[in-house]
């Protein structure tokens, strides 16, 4: 409840700033300039963290994306990662299962650790790493396949159902998991990408969990969406929080307040201040924090 | 004079300005279109009568005596082969013009029919040698090329004497003479003899060609194409390869000719004018269009679907075996089957390796001596004869209907394995 009524708070500070905005642009700009992010604010580090990251640096090129960033992701937990864009929150949310390693340019340097392995270790398979560690993207990806197919597709490649028996109990529990099984029992053989933009997203979900990964990375997932399918997203977050560890990005302070314990706040690069999702709404610690919350910029 | 006026004012000039665009617009199309209607009017009006042969209706004599056999002589083929058909053609003819009595007129009246005829006349003896006895055999036989275009187009040439229209004038009256279905030109190989001469040695020297063709500039193409797009490392290197790619497609057709002379059969002595060569030739030529088209098609796949792969854990191979080579293949195929069809009508690079030859029988394989179409297509529209002309646009025509085909079911693949994302 406190924390809806933050996300509202925020919202009316939000108004209200727009109106001076005119004359308070400058001076935002300064106060921009003048706070300086010398280290990282909060409980950033976990005892017995599900992944563990040190120091982590992100280049693309020569451009410096990610400056020392050390978090903690805690078992079964649900940690938003906020800031303003161009923030560097969907790189690092990006170093975590190695979809960087696509960008030739781009270079991680730093300790990431899921439980306690180095992943950017030479003995680390991506491949298998991304088993692990599942994503869903912004913008709904199902493959022009069927729906059966999209979501069978991972425990195929994966070798995870012995006979077609196993393959269907598998696809029909991703579906309910993802609560769009109700929705298409009747078509699971009709194109995936013919279903509406939240169905699609649900679906992603849906194929990714087929492939039982440990931690889910969810990149702005219902950014492309409208309030009604968030709302789902959103419940159906919670409700994977139960068996899984999940890290999502998202632009939306209140989505992060609804759906996060956590919270991380990045700021071009930094991670300023990491806590207890209902204490950074209520009671950031680090100006910058403040100011994104309270609508100065962002 | 406030804004909406000077608005206003120039409103006019504006838009007739854009009349003016459209109408050049108009104007080209309708210039590209009325060439074309003039270039397809003209070859049809030509290519017509080639698909029409004039045939002369004969009573050929057959009985033991006329063929100088003795009773007890056996009909083996040697036999039958040893009897002069040419004779045989002769006397018929003579006796449906008993009234020729002079040399010079008997020669002129022999004209009248094709020299293939007695070809056909000594087959079919050899084939059924029942048919001697004392029944003369009746047969339409094919009528010289000179008679057929005087019969058909009925223009008056320098190459048909008086005599000779007089003596068709009367196989009119007799019914003797008639035009049916041109088979000749589908069954028959090139000949010096227009009235003999068909393209189906040209159409197998062009599917044998096509089919080498395709075997070599298909999986090469899509191989290389994948390779460069989805795993090579971007280097100086790679970057070369490419640019010699791009530059290899707009390399006249001729000079592949000439490397083809040079290496496959001066270096590796693979036989001139068989279609394997052809072939070879037309992959090198082919490759860089299919090469470069898949490339184009590998890169329109949306790379959110290679995340997706990536993302479950699909590894690079599979993402793009499984995901991005199936989207692109509509355009990969429309790609290679626009470079299946300029390889069809490419002339240059196969006048350099042979292709050119005058070849009468029809290729069997990959090794046999062969022609084109648009090879075939060349020659004729070399020859003197009259009767060359039609045959040139009939082919002309056949080569067209093949390309029109080809982009048809380009079309159709784009179509139909097109798929939304």
């Amino acid at each position: 409840m406190t924390t809806q009524v933050n996300g509202l708070d925020s919202l009316a500070l939000r108004a209200d700033d727009m109106a001076t905005q005119n004359n308070s642009e400058n001076l935002t700009a300064d106060k921009h300039q003048d706070v300086e992010v010398l280290e990282t604010i909060g409980e950033n580090i976990l005892e017995n963290p599900k992944f563990s990251t040190r120091n982590v640096n992100v280049f693309y090129g020569e451009k410096q994306a990610i400056f020392d960033a050390s978090l903690d992701i805690g078992q079964n937990e649900v940690i938003a990662l906020i800031g303003p864009s161009g923030c560097g929150k969907s790189t690092y949310l990006r170093a975590l299962n190695r979809m960087n390693d696509t960008i030739d340019s781009c270079r991680v340097s730093g300790q990431l650790k899921l439980d306690g392995e180095d992943i950017y270790d030479k003995k680390m398979d991506p491949v298998l790493l991304r088993a692990r560690v599942g994503m869903v993207f912004q913008k709904p990806n199902p493959f022009p396949k069927s729906i059966y197919d999209n979501v069978a597709y991972g425990p195929r490649i994966h070798g995870l159902a012995k006979n077609s028996t196993d393959l269907d109990e598998i696809v029909i529990t991703s579906l309910e998991r993802a609560g769009l099984f109700n929705e298409v029992k009747d078509r699971l053989t009709a194109p995936g990408t013919g279903l509406s933009g939240g169905q699609q997203q649900r679906l992603c979900i849906a194929r990714t969990i087929a492939v039982s990964p440990e931690v889910i990375l969810m990149d702005e997932p219902a950014s492309a969406l409208d309030p009604i399918a968030t709302a789902i997203i959103e419940e159906l977050i919670d409700e994977l929080r139960e068996n899984y560890t999940i890290a999502i990005v998202t632009h939306s302070m209140q989505q992060a307040a609804r759906v996060s314990q956590r919270t991380a706040y990045f700021h071009l690069g930094k991670l300023v201040e990491v806590g207890e999702t209902n204490l950074i709404f209520t009671n950031p610690r680090h100006q910058l924090t403040e100011n994104y919350i309270t609508g100065k910029f962002g | 004079m406030n804004n909406t006026e000077t608005v206003k004012n120039s409103l006019k000039k504006r838009y007739a300005r854009e009349k003016r665009f459209q109408l050049y617009g108009r104007m080209a199309v309708w210039t590209g279109f009325i060439f074309l209607a003039i270039l397809l009017f003209d070859i049809i009006t030509k290519a017509t009568p080639a698909f029409q042969a004039t045939e002369i209706f004969l009573d050929i004599p057959l009985d033991p005596v006329t063929l100088e056999l003795q009773a007890d002589t056996q009909l083996d083929e040697e036999t039958l082969r040893a009897i002069d058909y040419a004779g045989l053609i002769k006397k018929s003819l003579r006796q449906a013009f008993p009234e020729v009595k002079k040399r010079k007129d008997k020669k002129l009246l022999y004209k009248l029919v094709s020299s293939g005829a007695e070809f056909k006349l000594r087959d079919m003896v050899i084939n059924n040698p029942q048919l001697i006895g004392n029944k003369p055999l009746s047969l339409w036989v094919l009528a010289d090329d000179d008679v057929d275009t005087f019969y058909k187009l009925e223009t008056v040439t320098s190459r048909i004497k008086e005599q000779q229209i007089g003596f068709i004038d009367k196989l009119k009256q007799d019914d003797r003479i008639r035009t049916s279905f041109n088979t000749t030109f589908f069954t028959h190989s090139d000949s010096r003899e227009p009235e003999q001469a068909g393209i189906r040695g040209a159409l197998m020297g062009s599917f044998w060609t096509l089919l080498v063709t395709l075997l070599i500039s298909l999986p090469v193409g899509i191989a290389a194409a994948v390779y460069l797009e989805e795993f090579a490392p971007q280097n100086k290197f790679t970057d070369f390869i490419e640019i010699n790619i791009n530059n290899l497609a707009a390399v006249p057709s001729i000079v592949f000719g000439l490397l083809g002379l040079a290496v496959f059969i001066n270096f590796f002595g693979i036989p001139r004018s068989a279609p394997l060569i052809g072939g070879l030739v037309l992959s090198l030529m082919t490759l860089p269009t299919i090469i470069i088209s898949s490339r184009a098609a590998l890169k329109s796949v949306p790379p959110s679907i290679k995340e997706a792969a990536l993302g479950l854990g699909a590894s690079h191979m599979q993402t793009v075996f499984h995901h991005v080579l199936p989207l692109a293949m509509p355009g990969i195929l429309t790609g290679a089957i626009i470079g299946m069809a300029q390889a069809l009508g490419e002339t240059a690079p196969l006048l350099m390796i042979g292709m050119v030859a005058f070849i009468v029988d029809v290729p069997g394989g990959f090794l046999d001596s062969a022609t084109v179409l648009p090879v075939q297509i060349y020659l004729w529209s070399d020859s003197p004869e009259r009767a060359f002309t039609a045959l040139t646009a009939a082919t002309i025509l056949v080569l067209l209907g093949f390309l029109a085909v080809m982009n048809a079911i380009a079309i159709y693949l784009r179509k139909h394995f097109e798929r939304r994302w």
